[in-house]
């Protein structure tokens, strides 16, 4: 990007610009660092139930005991299972559409905008959806997807879906890919655009093949937005929580940590332990998050 | 310009669409990409189509069997189930769709003015450590929201306001401070600072500028950040539930959608299609004729916009 001179001048300090900031910093500091701690202060105490009248710190037995916890063990590795398939899968998904997009094609725009409704949509409604056609009947009794698997000769697949014992975790997968591979091809797409094409050009010119431009161009400068795509869809996926329960509620199965917490938290009114479990997945959040968060303070000081 | 991104993704590609004739190979990777692309198309729009063509089946004769076929007859009769309700569904949809867009349209408002306000001085009048504090902002924008949900339903609790849909509005602007910061934050940036030292030259205040000079240039990332703020309120589920508890008086699209297609009861598949139609048109009709600015407020999100 150019810069002008007076870009590049940072602007003097304002103590006026802070004044008028402050009722924001201190809501954030409030709501967002306040309660965390707030959070946490509750997860160490033993408040497990409604009924617990003498109120005592504990120390961190809320956490060791989720460590033994046989169905937070089960959350976590469902969370997972799903974050691998979710993540691969929207990953290569969105970045097939990327590539068949970025040349430029005729009907390029009516694609794009289809291929990015799904954004718009709720996990919640989508979900009532996918319930339905998730249906696990097969054969004769088939309906929704195990039917139309038939009908283009893929009965083969055919699948018990969410209600699974192994596979309900990589079912849950599907529709979250088909909710977000757009967002993933609307980044790629700015990368793949975002690329001078004096770059293609010039390796055209050196004689590369189509195939080797892409590998050894264009690949190399997407890696930016490999890492931008992979923050994303690795926050999102941490906290799944909607569309679990659009799908299929609270059940078993497919309980996730956000699902377990909720169901700590409301149905057992176990405070103590709802808040540890979001305690815990704030800090897997914040893991990969953090990182992120200083590298863009970085990129930001150079522009 | 701060907006690079979605200007990137809707530009025609100049050089590459050089008009010549194709040899073979090149009509053949055409048509693979447009025969992928038509697959692609047909699984993306496959559950908007079975919302739309089951709502249109009646109350009855909806099964999963010709889930995927076209009804034999137009009947009308599940939308006014599904917005009305009925003796055997007795949660129309109405109530909870007004209530919905009332809530949502306050809270966008607002949240963009906040945004607006902090923007202008992270992006134009830094103060010492105003970087640091922005970095904290975005933070806010990332959290679980479960990891203050506890604490939150209980000072909701302790205060009352979880009797009403304000304790949404309320939840909505404080944790949309961030996006809409960023969005405000990156646009501004964009706008020449020769234009805010212009200002003061002629001795106009911080306030005065931002009235004069900034406010007027702001109409994009004003749409941008209530469009965002708009759907992402609107599609919200989990403060929802946690806030109002799942109180049927205070229940929201989403909310009331899950009551709906959650409880135990016959189920009547044709009206909870539209039933998620219904619940889905709002940000849809929002995406379709404002989608460049809805496009804008989600690559925000990646930090890079």
């Amino acid at each position: 990007m150019k810069k002008t001179s007076s870009q590049r001048k940072p602007f003097m300090t304002h103590a006026g610009g802070l004044f008028f900031v402050l009722p924001s910093i201190i809501t954030v500091i409030i709501f967002v660092y306040g309660m965390i701690a707030w959070s946490f202060n509750v997860s160490l105490t033993n408040k497990n139930s409604v009924t617990q009248k003498k109120l005592e710190y504990v120390g961190l037995k809320n956490y060791t005991d989720l460590i033994h916890d046989e169905r937070f063990t089960h959350a976590l590795t469902n969370l997972v299972k799903f974050t691998i398939v979710f993540m691969l899968g929207t990953l290569i998904t969105g970045f097939i559409m990327a590539l068949l997009l970025e040349k430029g094609i005729k009907g390029e725009g009516f694609f794009r905008s289809f291929y990015l409704y799904p954004m718009a949509i709720s996990f919640i409604a989508m979900g009532t959806v996918f319930n339905w056609l998730l249906n696990s009947a097969r054969d004769q009794e088939a309906g929704g997807l195990n039917l139309a698997l038939q009908k283009i000769g893929l009965g083969f697949l055919q699948n018990d879906w969410y209600v699974s014992q192994k596979g309900a975790m990589y079912s849950m997968a599907i529709p979250a890919i088909w909710q977000m591979s757009g967002y993933v091809l609307a980044l790629f797409l700015a990368g793949f655009r975002g690329i001078p094409d004096d770059m293609r050009e010039a390796a055209r010119v050196d004689g590369a093949s189509e195939a080797q431009i892409y590998r050894h161009v264009l690949f190399p400068q997407l890696t930016p937005t490999l890492l931008t795509v992979l923050i994303i869809l690795g926050h999102i996926s941490m906290k799944i929580f909607d569309l679990i329960i659009g799908i299929n509620g609270k059940s078993y199965v497919t309980q996730v940590v956000a699902v377990y917490m909720w169901e700590a938290t409301f149905d057992k009114h176990d405070y103590a332990k709802g808040t540890a479990i979001a305690i815990v997945l704030l800090i897997l959040i914040a893991v990969v998050v953090v990182p992120y968060l200083r590298y863009n303070n970085k990129q930001q000081a150079y522009r | 310009m701060s907006n690079d991104l979605v200007d990137l993704i809707t530009a025609k590609p100049s050089v590459r669409n050089k008009k010549r004739k194709l040899t073979g190979r090149e009509k053949f990777w055409l048509i693979f990409r447009y025969v992928s692309l038509a697959i692609i198309w047909f699984l993306v729009v496959m559950p908007i189509y079975v919302m739309v063509i089951n709502s249109l089946k009646g109350v009855k004769n909806v099964y999963l069997t010709n889930a995927f076929k076209l009804p034999t007859k137009l009947d009308f009769s599940a939308w006014s189930v599904a917005w009305n309700g009925a003796d055997f569904f007795p949660h129309g949809l109405s109530e909870s769709m007004t209530r919905t867009l009332i809530f949502v349209v306050q809270s966008s408002i607002i949240s963009a003015i906040i945004g607006s306000i902090n923007g202008y001085v992270f992006a134009k009048w830094k103060f010492k450590g105003s970087n640091f504090v922005f970095t904290m902002f975005l933070f806010g924008m990332f959290i679980p929201y479960q990891a203050v949900m506890i604490p939150l339903v209980r000072l909701a609790t302790n205060i009352g306001i979880n009797k009403s849909i304000y304790v949404l509005v309320l939840a909505h602007i404080i944790y949309g401070i961030p996006i809409c910061t960023l969005i405000f934050r990156n646009y501004y940036e964009g706008i020449p600072n020769e234009l805010i030292e212009a200002g003061r030259v002629d001795k106009a205040s911080m306030v005065r500028i931002y009235r004069s000079i900034i406010l007027p240039l702001s109409i994009p990332a004003f749409v941008v950040v209530i469009i965002w703020q708009f759907t992402s309120a609107w599609n919200d589920f989990l403060f929802a539930i946690f806030l109002t508890g799942g109180s049927p008086k205070l229940s929201v699209a989403t909310t009331a959608l899950n009551f709906i297609t959650g409880s135990s009861n016959q189920v009547y598949y044709g009206v909870n299609m539209t039933a998620s139609l219904i619940v889905s048109l709002p940000t849809l009709i929002v995406y379709i004729f404002l989608g460049r600015y809805f496009l804008r407020g989600l690559l925000s999100g990646s930090l890079k916009g």
